[in-house]
């Protein structure tokens, strides 16, 4: 952590941190105090007269019906776009691991809907499953005579926008499981084909084994990307509709802070979402410091 | 592999195959529609190849905009803006990011463990999370409809200056040792010896975060008001939420292939140095 030779200077180091001190102060320290003073005060709808009313914000927030339904649909949302995407990258990077003829030209055709924005990746979906035009929607419907309307109905909606963000984070996942299988020793897996494991077998018992470091980080990193990183999937394609069937909590936070002027609900909302980031982000260091180690 | 199965390599290059294709048919199906003419894009079942009209459709996107009457912008000026915006992001973050690691591993002051984990804070608090206040701020400071609005609330980084610090922490103290026996002060050290080493690094993160700015989305939703200053990804997502009776969506997804163009280039181009900043920025 520290540096045996260093520089002597008074005013140096404070010059050199200003500029980060600086625009972390005004833009994150600063805000995410009014959001937590916000959180406990009731402003009028002209900005007059505030004044202290304790939880009372977060009173309503939990007594609202609405609120737990943006809830349960985030977390459904969480876990399905974590538990997809991480299952469908696993299988296309333990495929790729066995390639060796070709491995680089796979590997850049799967990375790049990383640098695909998840509002582009709503916008892209949304195509495809227009209800009037798009090509799956109407392969469904003359193929198996399934009727898609993600505009009217909510689970169909929901159904698009987990697609939707999954896609978007497929190359991520696989580039990380890639590394993590080919950094696992090939010795091990020799050893274990000469006493007659299959490949199957091999997987389970070494592979996976030895991948799950990598898979309790992406597990985390995706987490924290379903619940903050999506927000243009879900503005680009539903709207948070039909009925707030996608709206997850960090859309419901802008629709009703931007849109509603419901400061206060707005800010304990944030207050309970910055809550939740920084467990996972705890999580996430902690884990670290034990990758290390190990 | 250790053994040779034909079966299962013949079934590893299938599956995929079948994950690269699936995955690549909505770039596919966006490239095919942003090349026919709006009358083929109104009647389902779309054409799966590619038609005659990509020229135009590119051209009137980009040279005479979208909207109709005094609304109407050329796509080119969000792309500009797209541009100055990631541009920015990434100057700016390595800029502030890079000094103030060189300020926690090169010195020693009071308050020093104080302002670093001060930086590490903001690790934590992304802008989805405290989205009004900090609206509010960048209000009041008259920022809104400007590029410093748009580019300066996001360049503070934790991830940045962890990664230069953990970086400056394996560059060997005999090189300082040195430089300070030849009599190279503090400025000069950073100037003609750590920031040529930080290449790499420099590299690695600069298109991490090219990426980050190019596909902001959330943050010039709330800053911008006026169709000077919208980014491409915003400008793109605008129309298809504003979708009158017919969209026109040749030309909404030529305006689609517009706005994925820059970063996907970026991603595949450099592809060594974009792993290695989305591996470094993890550490």
């Amino acid at each position: 952590m520290n540096k045996r030779v260093t520089f002597d200077h008074k005013l140096l180091p404070y010059l050199f941190l200003a500029p980060q001190v600086v625009v972390t102060l005004a833009f994150f320290i600063w805000p995410s105090g009014q959001m937590l003073w916000q959180s406990v005060i009731l402003e009028d709808a002209f900005g007059g007269n505030t004044r202290f009313v304790g939880f009372a914000n977060f009173d309503k927030l939990f007594a609202d019906e609405g609120y737990w339904a943006s809830v349960r649909v985030t977390m459904f949302f969480s876990l399905m776009v974590t538990a997809c995407g991480l299952a469908f990258s696993l299988l296309l990077a333990t495929m790729a691991d066995h390639i060796i003829r070709g491995a680089a030209a796979y590997k850049a055709l799967l990375v790049w809907p990383y640098a695909v924005a998840p509002a582009v990746a709503g916008v892209l979906f949304g195509f495809l499953f227009n209800p009037s035009v798009g090509i799956v929607t109407w392969f469904l419907k003359k193929g198996v005579g399934y009727e898609f309307n993600h505009v009217i109905n909510g689970n169909q909606a929901l159904f698009l926008v987990i697609l939707a963000a999954t896609w978007n984070q497929i190359s991520y996942n696989f580039l990380f499981f890639l590394a993590g299988l080919q950094s696992i020793p090939r010795s091990l897996i020799e050893a274990a084909a000469i006493d007659g494991a299959g490949p199957a077998r091999r997987f389970w018992t070494i592979t996976f084994p030895l991948l799950s470091p990598t898979g309790f980080f992406l597990l985390v990193v995706n987490i924290i990307y379903a619940f903050f990183g999506t927000f243009g999937v879900v503005d680009a394609l539903t709207r948070g509709g039909p009925a707030r069937a996608t709206e997850i909590l960090v859309f419901k936070v802008y629709n009703d802070g931007f849109r509603g002027q419901d400061f206060g609900g707005s800010a304990a909302q944030s207050a309970i979402l910055m809550l939740i980031v920084v467990a996972l982000t705890v999580v996430q260091f902690r884990f670290i410091e034990r990758r290390v180690s190990y | 592999m250790v053994e040779n199965r034909p079966i299962l390599t013949f079934a590893s290059h299938f599956v995929v195959l079948l994950g690269v294709a699936l995955i690549a048919f909505p770039l596919w199906m966006t490239f095919v529609a942003s090349t026919h003419d709006q009358t083929t894009m109104l009647r389902a079942p779309l054409p799966l190849w590619p038609g005659e009209h990509m020229l135009e459709n590119y051209h009137t996107v980009l040279f005479q905009g979208f909207g109709t009457g005094a609304a109407r912008t050329p796509l080119y000026v969000s792309l500009l803006n797209s541009l100055i915006m990631a541009l920015g992001i990434c100057v700016g973050k390595v800029a502030i990011s890079i000094i103030a690691a060189y300020a926690v591993v090169y010195f020693r002051f009071p308050l020093r463990m104080f302002f670093f984990w001060m930086i590490f804070l903001t690790l934590m608090l992304p802008v989805e999370v405290r989205i009004v206040p900090t609206y509010q701020v960048v209000a009041s400071l008259g920022m809104l409809d400007s590029y410093g609005g748009l580019i300066v609330p996001l360049i503070a980084s934790a991830t940045a200056t962890f990664l230069f610090r953990q970086f400056f922490l394996s560059v060997p103290d005999e090189l300082t040792e040195a430089a300070r026996i030849d009599g190279a002060g503090p400025v000069r050290f950073f100037f003609d010896i750590l920031l040529p080493m930080s290449r790499t690094s420099i590299a690695a993160l600069f298109v991490i975060q090219f990426i980050y700015g190019w596909n902001q989305y959330l943050w010039p939703l709330l800053v911008t008001t006026r169709e000077g200053f919208y980014t491409v990804v915003m400008t793109l997502a605008r129309q298809v939420n504003t979708v009158d009776a017919a969209p026109p969506w040749n030309r909404i997804m030529a305006m689609a292939m517009l706005a994925m163009l820059p970063p996907v280039l970026v991603v595949v181009f450099m592809q060594r140095q974009f792993i290695k900043g989305l591996v470094d920025t993890e550490k």
